[in-house]
């Protein structure tokens, strides 16, 4: 997945937490960037047709940069089963955040030939808890908000 | 959610590695399931080889890749276990346009995996246990036999057009 596709991700969540525009500050914090990187590459997606940013109040995705966030949050999701179901990581969403740069959607898709996902994905994604609610439901895993930055 | 660097440890490195080990055994897993399940008359000497050659090329390069694993003190991923997940969930393709699809899809797939791990490798400065050169070497190798891969799959498919 490529940064611009993970900033499309952070936003994608971010509005959905807030309901709303999502502030350059949250996605900031969400990506472990500093503000004036998140601006800069706001500016970018809004270039290419992706989000609309107004000042003060926050980014807005369009229907296309939407399309490619929700694209890039199943590819984070496949990655998390992945991870859980294939290889047994127990540090699964630290992980998963390391590999998203890495992993992008064409193999994610082949990774999700051999996992078991919902038909939901990528709807039943808790942005807070940074996981698919259905895996912690099959895990019966007791999951904590985590703030730090992987390793 | 960061944007911290992909290939900063051995772990990580032997992460990406095992992952690299899988798609080779769902590749491998695959190219055995479509030959068995082909209709008779969808099968000829020219798929056989393709699948097969697919089959023991895939299962070469899962070996180079694990012995990187082993070196950098991560765990294999059993062939066996990576083939059951792939029978459970294997929707057949009865004719030899899905089957060839598949395996341009899985060709093109590792060899996008193997380029962007190179470069993410060769952005890196982190001193691995194993041996960069020989990594690289390996890797590259790999990722050149994948793009060969890809050029047969379709001289096939253009070939039965």
């Amino acid at each position: 997945m490529n940064t611009q596709n993970q900033y499309l991700k952070a936003i994608y969540l971010v509005q959905e937490q807030e309901d709303g525009p999502a502030s350059t500050g949250k996605v900031a914090d969400a990506l472990d960037v500093s503000p004036a990187s998140a601006n800069e590459m706001i500016g970018k997606l809004e270039a290419a047709g992706l989000a609309d940013h107004e000042k003060y109040k926050g980014v807005d995705l369009t229907d296309e940069g939407i399309k490619r966030a929700r694209d890039a949050l199943q590819t984070y999701c496949i990655i998390e089963r992945f991870l859980v179901e294939v290889l047994e990581v127990e540090e699964f969403r630290a992980e998963a955040r390391q590999l998203e740069s890495v992993i992008d959607e064409t193999v994610g898709d082949r990774l999700d030939t051999i996992i078991d996902r919902d038909p939901s994905c990528p709807d039943c994604f808790d942005a807070d808890l940074d996981v698919c609610c259905h895996l912690v439901s099959d895990l019966d895993i007791d999951v904590e908000v985590e703030s730090e930055a992987a390793d | 959610m960061s944007l911290s660097y992909p290939v900063a440890s051995d772990h990580q490195l032997a992460r990406l590695l095992q992952i690299g080990m899988v798609l080779e055994e769902v590749v491998e897993a695959r190219a055995h399931k479509h030959y068995e399940s082909l209709d008779e008359g969808e099968r000829d000497a020219e798929l056989e080889a393709l699948l097969e050659g697919a089959a023991e090329e895939s299962a070469g390069h899962r070996a180079e890749l694990e012995s990187l694993v082993d070196e950098l003190e991560g765990d294999p991923v059993a062939y066996e276990e990576i083939e059951e997940l792939v029978a459970a969930r294997y929707e057949a393709d009865t004719d030899t346009d899905g089957v060839l699809y598949d395996q341009l899809a899985s060709e093109e797939t590792a060899y996008k995996f193997y380029d962007d791990l190179v470069t993410a490798i060769e952005g890196s400065d982190v001193r691995f246990s194993v041996d960069r050169d020989r990594l690289l070497e390996t890797l590259v190798a790999i990722r050149e036999d994948e793009a060969e891969g890809v050029e047969e799959v379709t001289r096939l498919m253009e070939a039965r057009e």
